[in-house]
């Protein structure tokens, strides 16, 4: 009881803080609402038992990504353009949230243990996170071990972002010969 | 913002306090919450504070530009030497066994340096996108002004 009491209490706040972040006309108002949306749902996850998934939502969701959207809040105009709602756009997203809410009553129930994600490979790595590896945190060596090579993925896609962003705005120019030797030009970062 | 004394003294007591947190989510990621992609973002807000309280020059200076792409490339080649190790060593990629005296010790070793990797590409990346898009901002008050001058002065003087 307590529990459910909690969740529709987090989820009507995650519901209000979204229409209040559509409703909004100023972008400053936005992004901070984008940033309390993200402490909710990491509040959520805390009570979903994901207290990794909830330190990543806070650190990234709610801090550094309120940051970087305030830095470019800093070079665009204030307010959202006006705009008119798009019917096609809304039947679009209308037909996909049903489509999802018919897909729900597929989903096993949660938490239930015999659900198809918890007896496959799960009880092995539970398993093997303490007689293989010896790391109490099970995220973590799902997460470094058994799936490093999806970390190392993640890893290289948010090195490629990096450079791909840096290469864009970061002002990087091909050194030009042509007016002679300018060592400002190499490294101008 | 930078001359408000509360904001730089509350920034003084907690940019130490927030690295020593990264620092303590990096390598404590084993035993409770955390690991490398948490630790970088904390480590990186650690900067990023002391860029706004005290002025995007002075966080550069704490953290050169130079240093960061150098950082970035760092981390993924940690974590691919890693894998690249334990092939050397006869094992798959990635596959940590015998990256020590026993399998259990091998996968402590490479689990720590893998999230290290992580930890440092994070932290180098969080901390480049925020002065790319801050340096951004200054490039283009600096055209502004040189518009304005040029406006101001039409026929092209470079008297100053």
């Amino acid at each position: 009881m307590e529990g459910f009491v909690i969740n529709a209490l987090l989820l009507v706040f995650l519901a209000i803080i979204a229409i209040a972040a559509l409703r909004r006309k100023r972008l400053f108002g936005m992004v901070m609402l984008s940033g309390a949306f993200s402490l909710v749902a990491a509040t959520l996850f805390v009570v979903l038992d994901a207290v990794d998934v909830a330190f990543t939502e806070a650190a990234v969701g709610a801090g550094i990504s309120t940051v970087l959207a305030l830095a470019t809040l800093s070079l665009v105009p204030a307010e959202e353009k006006p705009h008119s709602i798009s019917i096609g756009a809304a039947i679009v997203a209308l037909a996909t949230g049903l489509l999802l809410f018919a897909a729900v009553s597929d989903l096993p129930e949660f938490g239930a243990p015999d659900a198809p994600v918890h007896v496959y490979l799960a009880p092995d790595f539970i398993e093997g996170s303490r007689t293989d590896i010896g790391v109490p945190n099970v995220v973590t060596s799902v997460l470094a071990s058994y799936r490093g090579f999806d970390t190392f993925g993640e890893t290289l896609v948010v090195f490629t972002a990096a450079i791909g962003v840096l290469l864009i705005l970061g002002g990087w120019t091909r050194p030009q010969k042509a007016k002679g030797k300018n060592p400002e030009d190499d490294h101008a970062g | 913002m930078q001359d408000d004394p509360v904001i730089r003294v509350i920034a003084k007591v907690l940019i130490p306090a927030m690295m020593l947190f990264a620092l303590y989510v990096q390598f404590h990621g084993d035993y409770g919450p955390g690991g490398g992609f948490q630790a970088g973002v904390i480590f990186a807000a650690a900067f990023i504070l002391n860029a706004t309280v005290f002025g995007a020059n002075r966080g550069r200076h704490v953290w050169p530009e130079r240093a960061n792409l150098l950082a970035i490339c760092l981390g993924v080649l940690l974590y691919g030497g890693t894998g690249v190790a334990s092939m050397w060593l006869g094992e798959n990629f990635l596959d940590y066994d015998v990256l020590g005296s026993d399998p259990v010790a091998g996968q402590h070793l490479g689990i720590l340096l893998v999230e290290f990797g992580v930890g440092l590409t994070v932290a180098a990346v969080m901390v480049s996108l925020f002065f790319t898009f801050s340096g951004r901002l200054s490039h283009i008050r600096l055209m502004n002004r040189v518009d304005a001058h040029d406006k101001a002065h039409p026929e092209g003087d470079t008297d100053e």
